[in-house]
């Protein structure tokens, strides 16, 4: 008996070094020959690909960037965990690999990409929406970051000028300086054109988790607009899928976020997007491989703004009819904001005092 | 005053009932398990198995049969929950063989099953969708009215335009109470959950009894895991069970290993739940409302409420010749 037992599990092991070796010789077969081609990795954020927003967005500037380049370039894409916790080992794992450039999706990721960046000075990375401080052009982090705020303005005011109710919503999801900065320009322009409208805000949680629980946004949504509101905006990656949701069963409108949501979402929520706040993380992540490609990379900050369309409000075929009345103000709104004339609060501190130099 | 009358609103209590189903369903499966005396902290991995086959059981019968699902479109999430359901009970087979015919230690069984869940379903995701974390979306049910009681103004959100896997599941609570406490069936689980060796010398197939409760167990685990994806979400998401396999299990105890008790157990914990997302403007942080159920399952499980009675034999391997 014993000895049975004994070979039974040396037999298993066996089974199971023999899987690992043919695992392995196969994706060795799978290596193309050929020219040595720069090779780029993109390590996401949770909530991972199919989010329909965020993660989505870095995927689209990626493809983009493997269709224009692909004789040049070998693309990988990899998603961590749910909790995301082993989002360095994942960063390490590429950079270890020969990656030339590789991407971190998320503010999540500053402290790992700073870490990491140490250990592979070789290697350049993109951080998109992580501030490391003190870059210079030769460090090799490039800070990809967005002027949320000044979108958030731009469709707070859009919810503002279209809510009937008086009563509009946001839903964050972790609760962070930087989905802060969504919901401090989201009010900011809301109270600019509407100085007397009541805005309700609520966060799905404190942990990366709050990004991936499309259950909790669908439940903080319905609770908004049994609160009277009549417009959604939500900044909280997978969560606001339940948003939607929520819009669809209560036959009120949404706002979406990062991608143009109205064309990713399903069917039968199209149609209650008024609009979404782009952030066009798809630009950011092309053009910082394409200077890489010419050798133009550059470590240090880059901001994506309205300034450079980096970020901006969907207009498509679904949501054209629904804003054509506000679109004038709008535009005008934004060639304020491009100009200094407003200046966006991007903090609650700063959504203070904004609020109080508008006129009621 | 104004979060006193919002405390007991209707809108709350939807929203609550809806929280507590998916916990429900599952502590109705723990409840089927460990009085049969076979302890199912593998439930959470069952749970997860039930969301992502929920999800592509919907998924992929609406893409194969579109004409059929046009015409009934709910054909679909049934559809998902009976591939849930299956593969709740396919995964409960491998607890019930390892733990009942081989006798492993019943918690490294149930562990072994959440982590084995986890990765299955990523890697099984990767497969079927070309990304790790989520599914595409699929179709829910169609929402129906209570008949009779749909008229009744005061009731309104709670009788109007509801899941019918909630009337399911309410109706299984009483079903399960009335076979434990009533069938020959219930009887004997509970028999061989408290006295193996008595059922057995009457003739009782201990480990029958034992496969049957931690089947039914993964079934309505897998039911569960399928509400949450097909009708909560209406897509599978990683992660997206949240530790409610446990908090089922904990609802399980609360209510005393019996069905009634588990639905009084979840339905506070889905009150809560509900409460901490609903009042906003509370002087006490959410986190103190939404911790609050556990803090009460830890009293009572320490015997400072009411003693819990456990089955005798809860988690004790059974075999014929160590007796």
């Amino acid at each position: 008996m014993q000895i049975r037992r004994g070979s039974r599990a040396a037999l298993a092991m066996i089974a199971v070094v023999a899987l690992v070796i043919v695992g392995c010789a196969r994706q060795q077969a799978q290596q193309p020959a050929g020219p040595e081609k720069l090779k780029i990795g993109i390590v996401y954020d949770v909530g991972g690909r199919g989010d329909l927003s965020f993660n989505d967005m870095a995927y689209a500037g990626l493809q983009r960037a493997q269709q224009e380049f692909g004789d040049r370039i070998e693309t990988r894409d990899l998603e961590p965990t749910a909790g995301g916790e082993n989002r360095e080992e994942l960063l390490r794992l590429l950079a270890g690999e020969g990656f030339d450039l590789i991407f971190g999706i998320g503010f999540l990721f500053t402290d790992s990409v700073q870490r990491v960046a140490k250990e592979f000075p070789n290697v350049k990375f993109g951080l998109v929406d992580g501030f490391i401080p003190d870059l210079t052009e030769d460090s090799n982090v490039a800070c990809l970051l967005f002027n949320e705020h000044e979108g958030s303005f731009l469709v707070g005011a859009a919810a503002a000028l279209k809510s009937t109710t008086n009563v509009i919503g946001f839903v964050g999801g972790m609760k962070i300086p930087l989905i802060e900065k969504f919901e401090a320009g989201f009010i900011a322009g809301a109270r600019y054109v509407k100085p007397n409208i009541r805005v309700l805000s609520d966060y799905a949680g404190t942990t990366g988790e709050a990004f991936r629980d499309p259950v909790k946004g669908k439940e903080l949504a319905l609770a908004q607009y049994d609160r009277r509101a009549d417009i959604i905006y939500h900044a909280s990656g997978g969560t606001g899928i339940g948003v939607f949701e929520a819009a669809v069963t209560r036959d009120r409108l949404a706002i979406g976020v990062d991608a143009d949501q109205s064309l990713t979402v399903k069917e039968d929520q199209r149609g209650r997007i008024l609009t979404s706040m782009l952030k066009r993380v798809d630009v950011a992540v092309y053009e910082t491989i394409k200077a890489f490609i010419e050798n133009q990379y550059k470590g240090g900050y880059r901001t994506f703004g309205l300034a450079n369309d980096g970020v901006g409000y969907a207009e498509n075929d679904y949501n054209r009819d629904m804003i054509a009345d506000i679109k004038p103000r709008l535009e005008e709104l934004k060639q304020k904001i491009v100009a200094g004339e407003i200046k966006v609060p991007q903090s609650r501190a700063e959504l203070e005092t904004f609020l109080k130099t508008i006129p009621k | 005053m104004e979060y006193l009358t919002s405390l007991v609103s209707l809108a709350l209590i939807a929203s609550a009932i809806r929280v507590t189903m998916p916990i429900l369903l599952t502590a109705l499966g723990a409840v089927y398990a460990e009085r049969g005396g076979v302890v199912n902290i593998g439930l959470e991995g069952i749970m997860i198995m039930g969301t992502f086959f929920g999800a592509v059981g919907d998924f992929f019968f609406a893409q194969a049969f579109p004409s059929l699902v046009q015409a009934v479109p709910d054909l679909a999430p049934v559809a998902g929950v009976l591939a849930a359901i299956l593969a709740g009970i396919a995964f409960a087979l491998i607890h019930a063989l390892v733990t009942v015919t081989f006798r492993v230690n019943q918690i490294i069984s149930g562990v072994a099953l959440n982590l084995l869940a986890a990765g299955l379903a990523r890697f099984l995701n990767i497969l079927l969708f070309t990304q790790a974390t989520q599914s595409p979306g699929v179709r829910g049910f169609t929402p129906i009215d209570i008949p009779l009681l749909r008229d009744v103004p005061a009731l309104g959100l709670l009788v109007r335009g509801i899941s019918p896997m909630i009337v399911v599941g309410l109706l299984l609570v009483v079903i399960s109470q009335w076979v434990l406490l009533r069938t020959r069936f219930g009887l004997r689980l509970r028999a061989v959950g408290e006295y193996p060796l008595a059922a057995d010398t009457l003739g009782i197939s201990v480990t029958r009894m034992r496969y049957a409760g931690v089947l039914l167990s993964g079934a309505l685990a897998g039911m569960a895991g399928a509400y949450l994806a097909i009708e909560q979400a209406h897509l599978y998401f990683e992660g997206m069970t949240q530790g409610r396999g446990f908090i089922a299990l904990a609802a399980m105890i609360f209510g005393n290993w019996w069905p009634l008790g588990a639905l009084g157990a979840s339905a506070l914990f889905g009150y809560f739940d509900a409460l901490s997302l609903r009042v906003v403007r509370l002087p006490v942080p959410y986190q103190f409302i939404s911790v609050l159920p556990h803090v009460v399952t830890i009293l009572v499980l320490a015997g400072f409420v009411r003693r819990a009675q456990m089955p005798a034999a809860d988690g004790v391997p059974y075999s014929k010749e160590e007796e």
